[in-house]
């Protein structure tokens, strides 16, 4: 992408798209000319729907997978509402790839990895398990998927959930709220850990979804011995210029498009998760 | 007393890293047993007159509605204490609890157990010390499932 790209959108046309829960689609994008940009799960993109705004949407594909870009959007307001009703053919914009990545690279072999996803949280951390189910395979280290959902029917991206569990990782899924023909587990998705065998002295965390939940996840994973400084958090703020040059999302002493989305939880996410006035 | 319950009981969040003693108290009134998917381990309504104490596998609690079925408020896996309302009166059990995957519980005697812990006050503080935190995780879990997290959020 040209250095221009990062702060007018490039079109993109799209090509695909996946109805992943009622108010949640995958738009699969390609460029409508030149070269796709290479970016690092836990990056985001700020996509434009002509006419309607910008907003920011972490990337829910591979890196390490070649294909169509994948964005994978939750209905909330005007913009996400056009975004998710988007035809194949459709042209959007994109600007980036912006911000931090969950440094799956940086795994040492032999470590175990929590991954623990509420809602759409589980969209941006999407990519980074399938780098760590090929970790898996690759016999360098386990993963343990924790995902927690509103109820049955908002349970993201379940071929890939079953996927992994063939792959030989540890999944559990658990919902606030069940339902007729539900078997699996009910509760908060935290209540997953204490069934989860994964040895906490080296592992490293990755948490993505609502604050209270990564505030939460983050104290119990804590509690079981994983060190503070080894659990990443993807923060969510109002992101607009997407380069640390507009301020609208400032946290603290953080830009978090810049210096985010993801960030330690350990001396920096914990202390800014109980700040009153923000 | 046979060696498996201590084994177990040693490992349990309830007790874990008790004294020998406390250890032995509770498993004087336990049994560990084996349930396989489906069965009913309590009933709504009935006298609670036993805690399972879950090691392995998951026990859904659920009620009954009429013409929806079974609707479960929430399940419980290893380390849970499945009967809590024998911690208190009017000591009847408030939900049905069905095994969901094949189970294995420390099945305690709470009457005995309550006799025993009258019998030595220090070691019924600690377990009761224990048992509050176990409520404690769940209404905190409870309350967390109310705030309705992954509800709808803005652009």
């Amino acid at each position: 992408m040209s250095e221009a790209g990062t702060l007018v959108p490039e079109p993109y046309v799209v090509v695909g798209r996946r109805q992943e829960a009622e108010d949640v689609v995958t738009l699969l994008l390609e460029p409508a000319q030149g070269e796709q940009p290479g970016f690092r799960p836990g990056q985001f993109n700020m996509v434009t729907s002509f006419g309607q705004g910008e907003v920011a949407v972490s990337m829910s594909g591979a890196a390490s997978v070649a294909g169509p870009l994948e964005h994978s959007i939750r209905r909330v307001g005007a913009v996400s509402a056009a975004l998710c009703a988007a035809p194949v053919g459709a042209v959007v914009g994109i600007r980036g790839p912006f911000g931090t990545s969950w440094g799956v690279d940086e795994v040492e072999d032999g470590s175990d990895v929590v991954v623990m996803a509420g809602g759409i949280g589980l969209a941006p951390l999407r990519g980074a398990v399938i780098d760590l189910v090929a970790r898996l395979e690759a016999g360098r280290g386990r993963v343990f998927v924790l995902a927690g959902a509103r109820s049955p029917d908002q349970i993201l991206f379940r071929e890939d959930l079953e996927a992994w569990v063939q792959a030989g990782a540890h999944v559990a899924v658990s919902v606030d709220v069940g339902a007729p023909g539900w078997t699996g587990a009910v509760g908060v998705v935290t209540d997953l850990l204490g069934a989860t065998p994964f040895d906490a002295a080296g592992a490293r965390a990755l948490l993505c979804g609502p604050e209270v939940m990564m505030r939460f996840g983050g104290r119990a994973l804590v509690d079981q011995g994983v060190d503070p400084a080894r659990i990443m958090v993807s923060l969510e703020r109002n992101m607009q210029c997407g380069v640390g040059l507009c301020g609208h999302c400032q946290l603290g002493p953080l830009l978090v498009c810049r210096d985010g989305p993801v960030v330690r939880y350990g001396g920096l996410a914990d202390a800014l998760f109980m700040e009153r006035n923000r | 007393m046979s060696e498996r319950t201590r084994a177990l009981l040693a490992e349990h969040a309830l007790v874990a890293g008790s004294s020998d003693e406390a250890v032995e108290l509770v498993a004087e009134a336990g049994e560990p047993t084996s349930f396989g998917a489906g069965t009913l381990l309590l009933g709504q309504g009935s006298p609670a007159d036993v805690a399972y104490l879950v090691t392995k596998g998951r026990v859904a609690l659920e009620v009954h509605a009429p013409g929806r079925g079974p609707l479960v408020g929430d399940t419980m896996g290893a380390g849970h204490v499945v009967g809590l309302s024998r911690a208190a009166p009017p000591f009847r059990y408030q939900f049905d609890a069905r095994v969901l995957d094949d189970v294995e519980a420390v099945v305690v005697d709470a009457s005995r157990l309550r006799v025993a812990l009258a019998g030595n006050l220090v070691l019924g503080l600690h377990l009761l010390d224990r048992l509050a935190g176990v409520v404690l995780g769940r209404l905190q879990a409870t309350r967390i499932r109310l705030l309705d997290f992954y509800g709808p959020g803005g652009e």
